[in-house]
């Protein structure tokens, strides 16, 4: 894993690029190296209490949560708005929490 | 029963087998079929002998039934060792025999993966599907027509969702643009009506009741083939199939195509029983087309759920489920179905039903089911997510 790696949603700081994503930084969620369903499982913990808009982002080298983690968001009334890959191995998927 | 037998066998009563699809429990007229063949056609069929003259009898009159079955031509049937091999071959032999046109497949993202193996190979395009897991006949026909296409294949219906195809529309399609389309009817022989519309199509008699061991290729006389490989009498299958495999297939095909209209409307109400008893289960979600659909397949996935856990659960109280997710496969890769129609993954419980499934055997999975999700779902700390 490359320590520079930043997930999606944050800006650089200082940087004056206009920011179009939410001030607040997302929640990041840290599933490599775990298995099926717990990703899925972890995500649906840490976006418990959290506000609609809220973003978090999932690490996971899972191969089905390419396709659970949408599933669930969809399942859930949450947005997918990007899934990218690691630098190293696996996803960064970013969800954005619906009401 | 003693309590000695129950300890051996793990389990009281007896099991209910929910898992029949592409090996389902011998039909009655498989097993009487096969005796009889095992005592008058044993012998080797290309034998010269008396012997060898009644199995090739036997093997004939298996080729003529499959082919009245299938309404075609006697000498358009081919028995081969099973069904990935019917697959296998019938991409090479299309392959071979088009190869000036090109080499490309051109094939849903959802065909059994032994299909999707023999198009690996060379070019091929994987045309998406919908959140039931259907191909959209024009993106098909587009693929069809965009040049270089040696072969088209598509199932009649998905063996793991149940969702038929638009196979009529795609045929049109395909033969509009002179491209021959192999149909894998592998999940619906048995089940749901055959249609002329196809150049080639597989079937297997694994799923219908018939022995495993055989397999049914059928390949209309105008498609341009050259099957590799050394020469042989059956260019098609070197070698001589299974005289009492085949026998017992063709007259387990004729008995299931028999009662295949009956068996339609009780299986169909049984799956939509289930679909129904399932939905109320929490945060589940039932997969495939709900209607138009084979009339005894069902698939739903369960959030939170460790496939293996709920097969392992579902198993020890006498219930036998197939499982389409990756935590139940060794290669960590989940359905590629499942994964093509974008719905979940884990969790997953597959069950196509037997013409030997009692109204009992589905209620049995009814009752067990909402606690062993529970159970699972204890067991990985879930709750109030």
């Amino acid at each position: 894993m490359n320590p520079d790696y930043r997930a999606p949603g944050r800006t650089e700081p200082g940087s004056g690029v206009p920011n179009e994503e939410p001030d607040t930084e997302p929640v990041l969620v840290d599933a490599r190296g775990l298995r099926c369903p717990l990703p899925v499982i972890r995500l649906a913990n840490a976006s418990r209490d959290q506000q609609t808009g809220t973003r978090v982002v999932v690490w996971s080298t899972d191969p089905a949560a390419r396709v659970d983690i949408p599933a669930w968001a969809r399942m859930r009334g949450h947005a997918v708005v990007s899934t990218e890959e690691l630098p190293d191995d696996g996803l960064a998927i970013t969800v954005e929490l619906g009401a | 029963m003693t309590d000695a037998t129950q300890a051996l066998t793990g389990y009281p009563g007896h099991r209910v087998h929910l898992d029949n699809g592409g090996r389902a429990p011998w039909h009655p007229q498989a097993r009487l079929a096969f005796e009889r063949a095992v005592d008058e056609g044993w012998a080797d069929p290309r034998r010269l002998h008396a012997e060898g003259r009644r199995a090739a009898a036997l093997l004939d009159a298996a080729r003529e039934s499959v082919a009245a079955s299938l309404r075609v031509r006697r000498d358009d049937v081919h028995f081969s060792p099973n069904h990935t091999s019917s697959l296998h071959r019938a991409v090479a032999a299309v392959r071979a025999g088009r190869s000036r046109v090109g080499a490309t497949v051109v094939m849903s993202t959802v065909e059994r993966a032994a299909l999707l193996a023999a198009a690996e190979t060379a070019d091929s395009s994987r045309v998406p599907v919908d959140i039931y897991g259907r191909v959209n006949p024009s993106a098909m026909s587009e693929a069809i027509n965009a040049g270089g296409v040696a072969l088209a294949a598509l199932q009649l219906a998905n063996a793991e969702v149940g969702t038929r195809q638009p196979v009529a529309e795609v045929y049109e399609a395909a033969q509009r643009a002179s491209v021959p389309l192999l149909v894998d009817a592998g999940a619906s022989v048995g089940h749901d009506p055959i249609p002329e519309a196809w150049d080639l199509l597989a079937a297997d008699p694994g799923d219908w009741g018939g022995p495993p061991g055989v397999g049914v290729l059928a390949v209309r006389p105008r498609v341009r083939v050259r099957p590799p490989g050394p020469q042989d009498p059956d260019p098609w299958f070197p070698g001589t199939p299974s005289v009492p495999a085949a026998f017992a297939a063709a007259v387990s095909l004729e008995a299931v195509l028999a009662d295949q209209a009956d068996q339609d409307i009780r299986r169909r109400g049984l799956i939509d029983r289930l679909r129904a008893a399932v939905s109320t289960i929490a945060d589940v979600e039932v997969v495939g087309d709900p209607v138009d659909r084979l009339p005894h397949v069902a698939t739903f996935s369960f959030l939170y759920v460790d496939g293996e856990a709920l097969l392992t659960a579902l198993d020890r109280s006498g219930v036998a489920v197939g499982s389409g997710s990756a935590c139940t496969s060794s290669s960590l890769e989940p359905s590629h179905v499942l994964a093509a129609m974008g719905v979940l993954t884990h969790g997953n419980v597959r069950v196509a039903l037997d013409r030997s499934t009692t109204a009992a055997d589905v209620e049995r999975l009814i009752e067990v089911l909402p606690e062993a999700v529970a159970t699972v779902r204890a067991e990985l700390g879930v709750s109030g997510l």
